[in-house]
């Protein structure tokens, strides 16, 4: 298996490095669906020249990456290509152990399950054989390096690649049962970009089932972990936050970080749902929605943990992927790092009801993106209103492909305990629905 | 401050802008003016006990310029010979009480206020004695007492938009600095703690006749006699180029500096195209400038003349001819040479005719080809333009020229760039002859949105007979709808680049403060070697991405819509099990479908009938909509 997948590390390696040598690089640093004023490589180079000339980099408001990202480039400027390329790969390899991790302990569990005699006689369609199985690992890594989406992120040198790495890093920490790495995985992902927090969760749901510890209220096991974990996550972010303010001896970059992506100031077109309702919103409502908004992102949390708290691998995704649409400045690097997980789901797909549609709307939107956002801003034969259309009926194709996957898992599940064939009480066939 | 101050024209700039106060106040150090005239009233109410008393003088310069336009330079001068810092100046006379009682109340140092209509052309016109940028400049010194200078300069720029009848009310901190080296005190004081330094432009402001009457009323002798007379609405705005300013500075009030004066300068400077509308003809006369002549001088002014320039004709006597003759000449130093001028006194009444009025005029003899070749270009301009295409990025460029053909010389660059163009200082590039020329001194300070512009100060050296040019990248930004003027795809005015340029002299001169001519006076000289000029550029234009205005309830509803999709789906898979239908009837959906089938004659639905497919028993039962 391992040959495999350095052959893809090495083709994805291989597009990138023409790509960086052609003078596509350029123009696709520039595109506003890869980088956002939160990742755009030229405001690192920004605010390490402001840093240069003896200006605070959070004194303007161009410059909100994390201080230890500007001290970590200010070394390896010269190779940031490198690094980038490095950071893809690492990220690969990661999802690659994790995924495999992942699936050699869901087979275990479909074994056990089957020896309990959990599921209903008539399932046995829906089990999972291990032929199928064996390649997904390596289709994971395929997904996630030779998606367009994060090619054009890396080329892009769009630091959402570092954040997608450290997401990587934390997910393959948790599924490996390394409690400590896990929680500084996550302070480092919720360092710098805030959302990440919603996977703390799905995290502890994990570690948790895999020590067999159940949720209970009552179990006194439970709270000592989630208090073990929990402390361990609060005190690694507590000391990242500590050493960057160590770095630049002000907190000015908290406001300059955590605000900026809380109160979207900054109303660059992008591919989510923020920019152009602020730009056209009432000045005396604005806070309002931005709140609105923003709670969006989190609250789905608490209901999702309930409902999937026997699958916090199949939660991490749905978190992940609401993060990407609903986060205030997204870039199809955040939409990259989701669809790497498709793969995993295959077996849902007989439950799937608008694969096909979706996948068309997504690929057609992609396309469109470059294409109006030229119409707008370069020909003039366009407003603003074409871009935008064109950012809604991809965030509703995102959220049409989730609530899809969300649909099918919970309908396998459903079949897994009650048979495939339902039949009604008179022997006729039955129909599920959901009510 | 100055990293590295090679050369020794950067020190002296250096020195000129650090110690500008320090030097004026030792040429300065000049004798109190005698007062010449028994002025009518205020000779007998005035305070004499306390030195003097307030004197005013009027000045009015005539320059043909090198395109064949004619600019006209109006000096007012009022001197209040009490300290508005000190003392509480209850009486005033010549000096306007609305200004004093602004100084005292809001602790100035030093004022400084311009509206210009169109642009001085220095590549054609010739350096100009004193420019001013398109739109309005405030720039205002404050004294080291005034303890939160920010709201002190919101409530002055208010309390001047009210007396002066302009937009100035527009100014707040999204277009206010606070330069580090550009503006230096004027005045008599060693402050230069540039913390009590506000400088705001309003490059879209529009000047006009309702700016010029409050003007006008400043002047002791408002626009009743002596030069303001000339001054009328209808022949100003008829021009090339219009600016009008006040100028307030403490200065020396006797010879050893024991006293303070206070100063007001008001000057007004146009220039008229009359060489294009008088049909190639490049006769001018007061008359066909101003439609009117002069027929008496200010009987307040202590001092009332009017210079004009005849430096071109010492060569060919016999060039032009100018009516009346006088006999009066002068040679003044301006711009470090000395240029030779000839001066109308009218507080002598033979300059007036027999019919009490004065018209000068001035004749060509020769024809106006027998000039050589385009005029020679200043010693030292500037230019600016906006490069790229589309409504993302751009790129401002300023082009510096240094024609002087073997001395190099500094300039201090500044610009000041709104928010909404993003700098960034990385792609700031200063070339000269296709080599980088690295600035020895860069302040800069990034903006904050909606809260703060960009200031970007730089000091450059320019070789001799050389083209700089300084680029810098922006992005522009989307703003909120309600952010835009009214007219959005007109685009939005970013203020001009300021240039304060030490330019080495021709001839050594040194100037005395009090005796000469007011225009050979407005920044203080810092020694015979070199000049100071203050250059603006262009103000620029540049169009930012619009929003559509017309729909905000429509991408409110549609993006919530989006949002509630989202919400909807997850809601539904998250509280809603999977159930087997087992009810007969259906819900009230399938009731109306099978009424309206029953209507139209096709078989009803019943549970199940749509989905009983035989020979498809491997396939998954199909499964009703979400409800």
């Amino acid at each position: 298996m391992a040959a495999p997948l350095v052959l893809v590390v090495l083709v994805a390696v291989t597009v990138r490095a023409v790509l960086f040598r052609s003078s596509l690089a350029g123009f696709i640093s520039e595109r506003v669906e890869v980088v956002s004023p939160l990742n755009s490589w030229k405001r690192v180079v920004e605010g390490m020249s402001l840093l240069d000339l003896g200006v605070s980099p959070y004194s303007g408001d161009v410059f909100h990456e994390t201080p230890l990202i500007v001290y970590l480039f200010h070394f390896v400027v010269d190779y940031a290509e490198i690094v980038f390329m490095i950071v893809d790969a690492l990220t690969a390899v990661a999802l690659y152990l994790a995924v495999r991790d992942y699936n050699k302990a869901m087979f275990k569990q479909q074994r056990l399950y089957l020896e309990l005699k959990k599921y209903a006689p008539e399932s046995h369609d829906l089990l999972r054989v291990p032929t199928e199985m064996y390649y997904i690992p390596l289709k994971v890594a395929l997904f996630y390096l030779l998606n367009p989406y994060t090619v054009l992120c890396c080329v892009a040198k769009s630091t959402s690649a570092i954040n997608n790495a450290v997401i990587a890093l934390f997910i393959l920490s948790t599924v490996k049962g390394s409690l400590l790495l896990s929680a500084v995985f996550l302070a480092l992902a919720t360092y710098q970009s805030l959302y990440p927090v919603t996977l703390f969760m799905p995290a502890l749901l994990y570690l948790l089932q895999r020590q067999f510890i159940p949720v209970k209220a009552a179990n006194p096991d439970f709270w000592l972990f989630t208090c073990q974990y929990g402390s361990l996550y609060l005190g690694s972010l507590v000391i990242v936050l500590c050493h960057s303010f160590f770095l630049l001896n002000s907190w000015d970059f908290v406001y300059s970080i955590y605000g900026f992506i809380l109160s979207v100031p900054d109303l660059t077109p992008n591919i989510g749902l923020f920019w152009y309702f602020f730009a056209e919103m009432f000045e005396h409502f604005s806070l309002f929605f931005v709140c609105v908004f923003q709670i969006n992102v989190f609250f789905y949390t608490v209901p999702l943990t309930i409902k999937l708290k026997e699958h916090p691998f199949f939660l991490l995704f749905i978190q992940l992927a609401i993060i990407s649409i609903f986060k205030s400045y997204p870039t199809v690097g955040d939409v990259a790092l989701y669809m790497a997980f498709l793969p995993m789901w295959s077996h849902l797909s007989r439950f799937l009801r608008n694969l096909f549609f979706v996948s068309c709307m997504l690929i057609v939107c992609s396309v469109l993106f470059p294409v109006l956002w030229h119409l707008w801003i370069y020909a003039g034969s366009a407003n603003s209103n074409f871009y935008y259309a064109i950012t809604l009926s991809f965030n509703v194709g995102q959220i049409l492909l989730v609530s899809d996957y969300f649909y099918a898992f919970l309908r396998r599940e459903y079949h897994l305990q009650h048979g495939l064939y339902l039949t009604k009480k008179d022997g006729s066939e039955a129909t599920l629905i959901l009510s | 401050m100055f990293t590295s101050l090679s050369s020794h024209a950067i020190g002296q700039l250096a020195c000129w802008l650090e110690g500008g106060g320090s030097l004026s106040q030792g040429n300065m150090a000049a004798t109190v003016l005698p007062c010449l005239l028994l002025l009518s009233v205020g000779w007998i109410v005035g305070d004499a006990a306390q030195g003097g008393g307030d004197t005013f003088r009027e000045e009015l310069l005539l320059t043909p310029l090198r395109s064949g336009d004619i600019a006209a330079t109006f000096q007012f001068r009022t001197r209040l010979d009490s300290d508005l810092r000190r003392e509480k100046v209850s009486h005033y006379r010549l000096f306007p009480k609305v200004l004093g009682q602004v100084i005292s109340k809001y602790s100035v140092q030093e004022l400084h206020l311009s509206f210009t209509q169109g642009f001085w052309r220095t590549r054609s016109w010739g350096q100009p004695l004193l420019q001013a940028p398109t739109g309005a400049e405030l720039w205002v010194w404050f004294q080291d007492s005034v303890a939160d200078v920010n709201k002190s300069w919101k409530e002055l720029s208010n309390i001047l938009s009210g007396i002066f009848c302009a937009s100035l009310n527009f100014i707040e901190s999204t277009n206010t600095v606070a330069p580090t080296a550009s503006f230096k005190p004027q005045g008599l004081v060693n402050v230069t703690n540039h913390s009590l330094l506000r400088y705001a432009t309003l490059p879209r402001e529009v000047v006009c006749t309702e700016n010029l009457t409050p003007w006008k009323k400043l002047l002791p002798c408002g626009s009743k006699a002596g030069l303001a007379s000339l001054l009328k609405a209808e022949r100003l705005y008829h021009s090339s180029y219009h600016s009008q300013s006040v100028h307030i500075r403490p200065i020396c009030g006797n010879a050893d500096c024991t006293q303070v004066s206070w100063e007001l300068r008001q000057v007004l400077t146009v220039v008229f195209d009359l060489y294009s509308s008088g049909m190639g003809k490049r006769d001018w006369s007061l008359f066909k400038m101003f439609s009117r002549t002069i027929t008496e001088p200010c009987p307040l002014a202590s001092e009332s003349k009017i210079y004009l320039d005849t430096s071109g004709s010492e060569k060919d006597d016999d060039l032009f001819e100018v009516s009346p003759f006088t006999a009066h000449e002068s040679l003044v130093p301006v711009h470090g040479d000395k240029k030779l001028y000839t001066v109308y006194d009218l507080l002598e009444q033979s300059v007036f005719n027999t019919s009490r009025n004065l018209n000068i005029a001035l004749k060509w003899k020769g024809s106006p080809s027998s000039d050589a070749g385009p005029p020679l270009p200043p010693v030292c301009h500037a230019e600016r333009y906006v490069s790229g295409y589309g409504l993302q990025t751009g790129v401002i460029n300023t082009m510096i020229y240094n024609n002087h053909p073997y001395r190099a010389f500094p300039v201090m660059l500044m610009e000041t760039v709104p928010w909404y163009l993003r700098l960034y200082v990385h792609t700031l590039s200063i070339t000269t002859k296709g080599k980088e020329n690295k600035p020895s001194y860069i302040h800069y300070q990034p903006a904050k949105d909606r809260r703060r512009p960009h200031l970007l100060e730089m000091l450059i050296q320019l070789p001799p007979n050389s083209v700089t040019k300084v680029s810098i990248e922006f992005e522009r930004a989307l703003l909120k709808w309600t952010e835009y003027p009214p007219d959005p795809n007109h685009g939005f005015y970013i203020s001009p680049s300021v240039l304060s340029v030490l330019i080495p002299s021709v001839t050594s001169t040194k100037t005395e403060m009090e005796d000469s001519p007011l225009f050979a006076t407005i920044f203080p000289s810092s020694d015979g070697s070199s000049y100071f000029i203050r250059l603006y550029t262009e103000p620029l234009l540049v169009n930012l991405p619009t929003p559509d205005f017309s729909m905000p309830y429509n991408v409110i509803c549609l993006t919530c819509t989006v949002v509630a999709v989202g919400y909807g789906s997850f809601y539904n898979l998250l509280t809603r099990t999977f159930q087997v239908e087992d009810r007969k009837g259906g819900g009230i959906v399938k009731k109306l479908a099978n009424i309206i089938r029953r209507i139209r004659g096709v078989p009803l639905l019943d549970a199940g009938s749509l989905q009983r497919r035989k020979g498809h028993a491997a396939e998954a039962p199909q499964i009703g909509a979400m409800e």
